[in-house]
């Protein structure tokens, strides 16, 4: 098929205008299913030697082709160009959130040092055991679903909280980090990885994640990084490490729910930062006071749904088991 | 046609303007809709990472309650269409289906797993039909260009939106705004995050996709952005004050829930349809309209 690659191509190292990001086209003829990694390596071979992209093993298992097809990260070996052409043609531009090295090669470091900020080795906590550590087979069977990252970088490249904050994280880092909290070697010798738990429940961890499912589009190994940050607020809740806003967020959107049926928007916002917190409390009143002139502010008065009893058995029959052992705020590691 | 109405907790909470323009636009429509009986929230995804069992049997008693009414679902809410499909779609499972009617069974309700709920923008394009809806739209938006904002919800994941079978909901806003006559100002970050759903644990960040987005659209001289999320619209339009203050810019984008955007287009009054309630004036825009 013929088909026109449209290529967002830059080298900040260039001395003239090369330097800034431009668009530049390449009409190809390919078979309908080859890939869009055959496609731009046929470009570089036929049309244009300068163009620089990453890649090795061309299926899908070394993690070096990741850009965005279309507007949205993949790996470019296991996208085949049938599936992706838009009236002709298929953009491809370099992974998002890393700085461009050249053409399509991004710099991986910020993405490295996030892996390393989640310290990605295990930790026994306390005694080692005295023979060989048995691990059961579902255990490992469901961290298989995680160590199936191949480090591509794609869910780093869209997701929505890095595009505006470099500090947070980030999906692949904390999915990394779901890796080690959900094995039962790490942590004490209930398997509970206390002092991780701690740390990923700090500013830049888990909590600042939006939820936006960026990150399980466009993983091309379905580790869904979203859902595994999901499971460890789950299990930092669980090991005690509640007392902050999103901890508190969930805890009061629950409660509101099991209790009356609905979401009480007023007094939400309010638990969420801390009833005593004053500043953030004042932080709010231009935008509550805004909302309220325009007649905008939820009922003061939150009512509940018909038949809440009924909703009320739900939430007390579906409650999961008692919790681990409860643990302080503060860290008992210093 | 008539629908088992699924409005939401935000519909009537804090974007209170959302409800009735969306009952006006759909009674002009000729859609008949009638509230699911003490319908309950979503979870909106939130109590699902606290609680996902809960969270799911929540969305199988609205559909249990639905399918007592004989009536397919519709919803005016992009979270809501995202946490119900995204319940559905693990309710597929027909173990975890059946715990989840085991929960239900005292109220006498059991829900059968083959409902479909579905937003009012899938609604006008799959069911009703765009011709339909252009011939009701006697007052065409020539002068206004609108940017489309779709939010998270209704776009991701794919998989458990049916987006494979049904892929021209990844382009409903787009063809509803030039169906109105508006121009399309289209955008990269119209997929993206609005920040919402982080307001009370990372407000600098939050702010900084209000900012980003709205910004964006406002530069590209666009007059309006709509949306099919009423949290996208709190966070767009109620907040962006405070994030054009930390972006140290002025934005002023006026922001339209999709209700509002068809009842302008068939002629219905700016008041009638609440724009006096949002926080960003849409006065200059309703000057716009006025000048014909």
């Amino acid at each position: 098929m013929d088909v026109t690659i449209r290529v967002k191509r830059q080298d900040p190292e260039a001395e003239d205008e090369r330097r800034l990001p431009y668009w530049e086209e390449f009409p190809v003829t390919i078979a309908d299913n080859a890939t869009v990694l055959d496609a731009l390596i046929q470009i570089r071979e036929d049309n244009d030697g300068t163009l620089s992209l990453r890649c090795s093993c061309r299926s899908a298992i070394c993690g070096s082709c990741a850009m965005r097809i279309n507007g949205h990260a993949g790996l470019a070996c296991k996208t085949i160009v049938n599936s992706v052409v838009q009236d002709g043609v298929i953009t491809v531009e370099p992974a998002g959130v890393m700085p461009v090295m050249k053409d399509l090669v991004v710099n991986f470091d910020m993405f490295w040092e996030k892996i390393e900020a989640v310290d990605p080795y295990l930790k026994h906590m306390g005694r080692e055991p005295e023979g060989e550590y048995i691990v059961s087979n579902d255990a490992m069977l469901h961290l298989s679903g995680v160590t199936a990252c191949i480090m591509c970088g794609a869910c780093v490249s869209d997701c929505t909280v890095l595009e505006v904050d470099p500090t947070f994280l980030g999906p692949a880092a904390l999915a990394k980090a779901y890796r080690f909290t959900a094995d039962p070697r790490d942590g004490d010798a209930e398997g509970v990885s206390m002092e991780r738990l701690w740390a990923l429940s700090e500013p830049t961890g888990i909590w600042d994640c939006t939820r936006c499912n960026e990150c399980v589009q466009a993983c091309p190994k379905g580790v869904a990084p979203m859902d595994r940050i999901m499971a460890i607020r789950e299990q930092a809740i669980q090991a005690g490490y509640d007392n902050n806003n999103g901890a508190r967020h969930t805890d009061a959107f629950t409660e509101s729910v099991g209790h009356s049926g609905r979401l009480d928007e007023l007094r939400l916002p309010i638990k969420s930062v801390g009833m005593m917190n004053l500043p953030a409390l004042m932080d709010y009143m231009p935008v509550a006071f805004r909302a309220m002139r325009r007649g905008k502010m939820p009922p003061i008065m939150h009512k509940n749904v018909d038949n809440v009893e009924a909703v009320r058995r739900i939430f007390n029959r579906t409650q999961p088991e008692p919790a681990a052992p409860q643990v302080s705020n503060n860290s008992p590691f210093g | 046609m008539k629908y088992a109405f699924f409005p939401g907790c935000v519909s009537q909470g804090g974007a209170p303007e959302l409800y009735p323009a969306a009952r006006l636009v759909c009674s002009r429509m000729g859609i008949e809709l009638e509230e699911i009986p003490g319908w309950t929230c979503t979870g909106a995804g939130v109590i699902q990472e606290k609680n996902q069992l809960f969270g799911d049997t929540l969305n199988a008693r609205n559909f249990a309650k639905a399918e007592q009414m004989g009536l397919p679902i519709l919803t005016i809410c992009s979270t809501c269409q995202g946490v119900m499909s995204q319940a559905n779609h693990r309710m597929r499972n027909p173990e975890y289906l059946a715990e989840i009617n085991s929960h239900l069974a005292e109220e006498g309700l059991e829900y059968s797993g083959n409902s479909e709920p579905k937003h009012l923008l899938w609604i006008l394009i799959e069911d009703y039909g765009l011709d339909r809806l252009g011939a009701l739209v006697t007052r065409p938006l020539n002068e206004l260009k609108i940017a489309p904002f779709y939010g998270c919800y209704i776009v991701r994941p794919t998989e458990a939106l049916d987006i494979a079978d049904h892929p021209e909901r990844q382009q409903s806003l787009e063809m509803l705004i030039e169906l109105l006559g508006a121009t399309l100002v289209d955008f990269e970050g119209k997929t993206r995050c609005c920040g919402f759903p982080i307001l009370t644990i990372n407000q600098r960040n939050s702010m900084a996709m209000v900012g980003k987005h709205t910004s964006e659209v406002k530069d590209l001289g666009a007059d309006a952005m709509v949306t099919p999320c009423p949290l996208c619209h709190l966070n767009l339009d109620g907040f962006q004050p405070k994030a054009a203050s930390q972006a140290r810019r002025s934005i002023d984008l006026p922001i339209l829930h999709m209700p509002q955007l068809i009842g302008l287009a068939m002629g219905i009054s700016p008041g009638e349809l609440g724009l006096k309630r949002h926080i960003v004036s849409t006065g200059p825009l309703e000057v716009k309209l006025r000048r014909r």
